[in-house]
């Protein structure tokens, strides 16, 4: 079977990289001992599988994993026993099994949200800028691939963007829905679009837009609270 | 006191490469309360996060240290250069890790000296945690900065930089320290000088400053006391008994990749295996292995523990740990594995029966297999009594390959004694044989061959040997790659000749040396370690300004009866015997492993209160360094693994078909190689003779 858990990352675990997370489940797993399925051959490995790729330095309340298991568990149950043995930061945030029939996470989220803080400029500011990149055209960055010069266009990727009040800090905070196709947008990139000095971003939700609707990667009730994922600092 | 300097190194982070490096965070790491009556201790690996983290040494002491109710410990590794750079410019000093606390505000700062190249950065860290980089400038509440590990067995190149070195295993020392220190945390009346004093006086404990350099011109003729109270000659700590400390209990799991990423378990100190080129055999003698019983359990309940999938069974050659088939199948048999751990066996002894109990182990990622002949021909391997016959060569590629191996890696040394331009080729012949072997079982094999240059080391036998030019090293490897141009599946790789002579500058190193290193950091040598950052020509510059030379430092052969640096520091070797010993080298003569014959006094257990602990009377099946095994036959190779055309060849390039009758008796009769002016000498210059050949 599979189940698929939520997953968030925050405090000072978000300067790991995905593939750090990657084997801090896999060793986490392991020491709960858990019935998870590995693949065979010379290099075995466990049966898991990721979502989209945080970028290193990004929070996130919406991370998803599917683990594949070797027998039925209860996903309550797994997440109640996993979480414990994560590194401080990182903590189960619900679990279920996804629909039958449903693809990878990778090839089914289509869109992104994310609460990014903008440390040094005003919600006036920041409005203008985004009206600015929400009514253009096209968004070209330039990229180097395979040692090409390539130009991306991101416009088709900005789904929505607006600026809304910071309520603990000054600044503002930029709230921003980024598509993943043609191509994902990171943070970073959209800073460079924005010339604005972005901080701390957190990715809050991940879309799955079917059929004219939208879901979430796993439609089930937190099974652990949420406060399992502490500040690191 | 001062707060966490978390909240201004964030910031930064994002402006670095690889930030979780900063940022700690491990399974088993602790965040220990400062107080008083706690003495507060900064573990510091001078290299990065990547290379420190898995470092033994330094978990056991943190745990040891944590554990202690008068005592605390953190850590902090070498931030690499774009977060130096990052962190001198925002004013942040070298912080801990697991409080972000800045290193000046503890008690002791103490580096593991590993490596010659990293003491560049020793100095930098002092420099980073806002303190005097000289000892002497450093007055009143500065914390001590002490050392300890392998380097600090020739501590004399950092003397000046560095309040007090700890020599041997670091496990009851730094106890006695803590409560040294304590005192002076309670009621601080005495001084820093009172202090040293009261440091020089633990056993293992070298206090530099209360010694003085003597030189007779540019010749050093002494290290002596300046106080009645200091020994002339530390004697290095050794633990008697591994069981009594089954550390660490909570290996350090941490949230990044790192080198040797893995459960470790060391299964025995020490190795009598007498390599004379080794310095870690020879300076941690005697051997001490761990009980069986407890191997099982460490490995077992640190499994479960980490949730690794590997774990390494560790030491100087776990092969010969008595219980190793033992400890080995029951981690492949035990159910919680269920196949899906590997065990791994650091520095392989090279011979089939190891490679059958590599392939047992190594059911899941095999990987590759690596051996260290170190020398390319039976005589070369004679010399530096590395006791590898052509027979267990080439039967344990042929049982690796075999065995479904494609990969098989293997080291050799260049710079030797009495090294011949014969036996460097013979590196180049015995890859290729290899590589030969590999294609009977598989289409496609790599042989990797890896290639060092020889930097003699301070208490071995070869401290006395002058070390080979960059030019002659240059020159052999060239030869190598001539001789395996073409060779189907073989790959050399060899170490950088500059790295090997500024290595060579420090290893045997005196005083004076200090201001090479000094110099080298202050024109911004740091991670010389790293081949991007190393520099060469910054550290000739050293040499020049503080008017010492290649020549003298490194390439100089030493004399039989000359003052050495480290001659006023023991690791329990005699002198008389390391001499000995490197004149048998010259001549070929062999010495056994003692773990399994009579003792031939080397001076460690008969001079410390220290013996072997070895649970095995008997050397392990198929023999091992000379005992339980025919030396006479060791250049002979199985007529099985000569191809036809060849035979004839390979054995006379083997070296060792005559007269083996002659040679049965292990240091019987020398052989005519050397010539009476070497040998008056004392040496082999393989330079003059037959190295240019």
């Amino acid at each position: 079977m599979i189940v698929r858990m939520r997953f968030g990352k925050l405090g000072k675990v978000r300067w790991t990289s995905h593939r750090d997370v990657a084997r801090m489940w896999e060793r986490a797993l392991r020491r709960a001992k858990l019935p998870v399925a590995y693949t065979g051959g010379f290099s075995p490995r466990a049966r898991l599988s990721f979502g989209l790729a945080l970028p290193t330095g990004c929070e996130s309340v919406a991370e998803y994993l599917d683990v594949a298991l070797e027998a039925e568990l209860e996903p309550a149950l797994v997440a109640e026993r996993v979480c414990p043995l994560l590194p401080r930061g990182i903590g189960v945030l619900g679990a279920g099994e996804p629909e039958p029939g449903s693809g990878s996470l990778q090839e089914e989220v289509t869109s992104c949200m994310w609460e990014i803080s903008v440390p040094r400029s005003t919600r006036s500011e920041l409005d203008e800028v985004l009206s600015r990149l929400m009514g253009a055209a096209s968004l070209p960055i330039l990229r180097e691939r395979k040692g090409h010069v390539v130009s991306d266009d991101l416009r088709p990727s900005l789904l929505a963007l607006f600026a809304q009040h910071t309520h603990d800090e000054l600044g503002t905070t930029l709230v921003a829905e980024l598509g993943t196709r043609p191509r994902g947008v990171r943070p970073a990139e959209l800073a460079e679009l924005l010339d604005i000095e972005l901080g701390l971003a957190r990715r809050t939700c991940q879309w799955i837009e079917r059929g004219g609707s939208k879901f979430e990667p796993l439609d089930v009730l937190p099974a652990v609270p949420a406060v399992a994922v502490e500040r690191a600092s | 006191m001062t707060s966490s300097l978390w909240p201004r190194i964030e910031p930064l982070l994002a402006q670095v490469t690889k930030p979780a490096r900063y940022i700690g965070g491990e399974l088993g790491a602790r965040e220990p309360l400062h107080e008083p009556g706690r003495v507060a201790w900064l573990l510091i690996y001078p290299d990065t996060y990547e290379i420190g983290l898995p470092n033994q040494g330094l978990q056991i002491l943190y745990e040891i240290l944590n554990e202690r109710e008068d005592a605390l410990a953190e850590r902090a590794y070498a931030p690499w250069t774009d977060m130096e750079r990052a962190m001198r410019s925002a004013g942040i000093p070298l912080f801990s890790l697991e409080t972000t606390r800045p290193a000046a505000e503890f008690d002791v700062l103490a580096f593991n000296l590993s490596a010659e190249l990293t003491y560049t950065n020793v100095l930098n860290l002092i420099d980073l945690a806002g303190l005097a980089v000289r000892s002497k400038e450093r007055t009143g509440d500065a914390p001590l900065v002490v050392a300890g590990g392998h380097c600090a067995f020739n501590p004399e190149p950092l003397a000046d930089f560095i309040d007090a070195f700890v020599l041997g295993d670091g496990e009851e020392v730094v106890g006695e320290i803590s409560e040294v220190l304590l005192d002076r945390v309670a009621d601080h009346p005495r001084g820093r000088h009172e202090l040293l004093r009261a440091l020089a006086r633990l056993d293992g404990v070298y206090v530099p400053a209360l010694y003085e350099a003597r030189y007779d011109g540019t010749s050093l003729v002494g290290v002596v006391p300046r106080f009645r109270d200091v020994p002339e000659r530390v004697e290095k700590r050794a633990i008697g008994d591994l069981g009594e400390w089954p550390l660490p209990k909570q290996q350090l799991v941490p949230l990044v990749e790192v080198v040797h990423d893995r459960l470790n378990v060391e299964v025995f100190r020490g190795c009598t295996r007498g390599c004379r080129f080794c310095q870690a055999g020879m300076i941690t003698r005697p051997v001490r292995e761990r009980p069986a019983s407890q191997v099982d359990e460490m490995v077992r309940a640190g499994l479960a523990r980490t949730g690794y999938d590997e774990v390494a069974l560790t030491s100087l050659s776990s092969a010969d740990f008595s219980g190793i088939e033992h400890a080995v199948s029951s981690v492949i048999n035990d159910p919680q594995c269920s196949g899906q751990v590997s065990v791994s066996l650091p520095s392989l002894r090279v011979d089939a029966f190891t490679v059958g109990i590599a392939a047992e182990i190594q059911k899941v990622r095999r990987t590759g297999l690596t051996f260290a002949p170190e020398g390319g021909t039976w005589r070369m391997r004679q010399v530096m009594n590395k006791l590898i016959r052509e027979e267990d060569l080439y039967s344990a590629v042929d049982s690796a390959f075999a065995q479904g191996w494609r990969r098989v890696k293997l080291y050799f040394l260049i710079g030797l004694p009495t090294e011949t331009d014969e036996d460097v080729l013979g590196i180049a012949e015995l890859a290729r044989r290899c590589a030969e072997i590999g294609h009977r079982y598989h289409h496609n094999v790599t042989l990797t061959t890896s290639v060092g240059g020889f930097v003699p080391k301070p208490h071995t036998p070869f401290q006395w040997f002058g070390q080979d030019t960059i030019e002659e090293l240059r020159r052999k490897v060239g030869m190598l790659r001539d001789a395996l141009r073409g060779a189907r599946g073989v790959s050399l790789r060899w170490h950088g000749a500059e790295a090997t002579a500024a290595e060579g500058i420090v290893s045997r190193g005196d005083r004076r040396v200090g201001a090479v290193v000094e110099h080298v950091w202050r024109a911004g040598g740091t991670f010389q370690e790293w081949s991007e950052h190393f520099d060469l020509g910054l550290w000739t510059a050293g040499l020049e300004a503080a008017g010492l030379s290649l020549e003298d430092t490194v390439y100089r052969h030493r004399e039989q009866r000359e003052v050495l640096p480290w001659d006023h520091l023991s690791a329990g070797l005699h002198r008389d015997f390391l001499w000995q010993d490197f004149s048998e080298a010259l001549h070929e003569h062999v010495l056994e492993d003692c773990r399994w014959t009579p003792c031939y006094d080397c001076g460690v257990c008969t001079g410390l209160p220290v013996e072997h602990v070895v649970a095995s009377s008997v050397p392990p099946a198929g023999g091992s360094q000379g005992t339980g095994q025919d030396i006479s036959v060791g250049g002979l190779m199985p007529a099985h693994f000569v191809h036809e055309a060849h035979r004839d060849m390979a054995v006379g390039a083997a070296g060792g078909a005559e007269d083996p009758a002659a040679r049965r008796s292990l240091g019987s009769g020398p052989r005519a190689r050397t010539t009476s002016g070497a040998r008056s000498m004392g040496i082999v210059d393989t330079r003059a003779s037959g190295g240019g050949a």
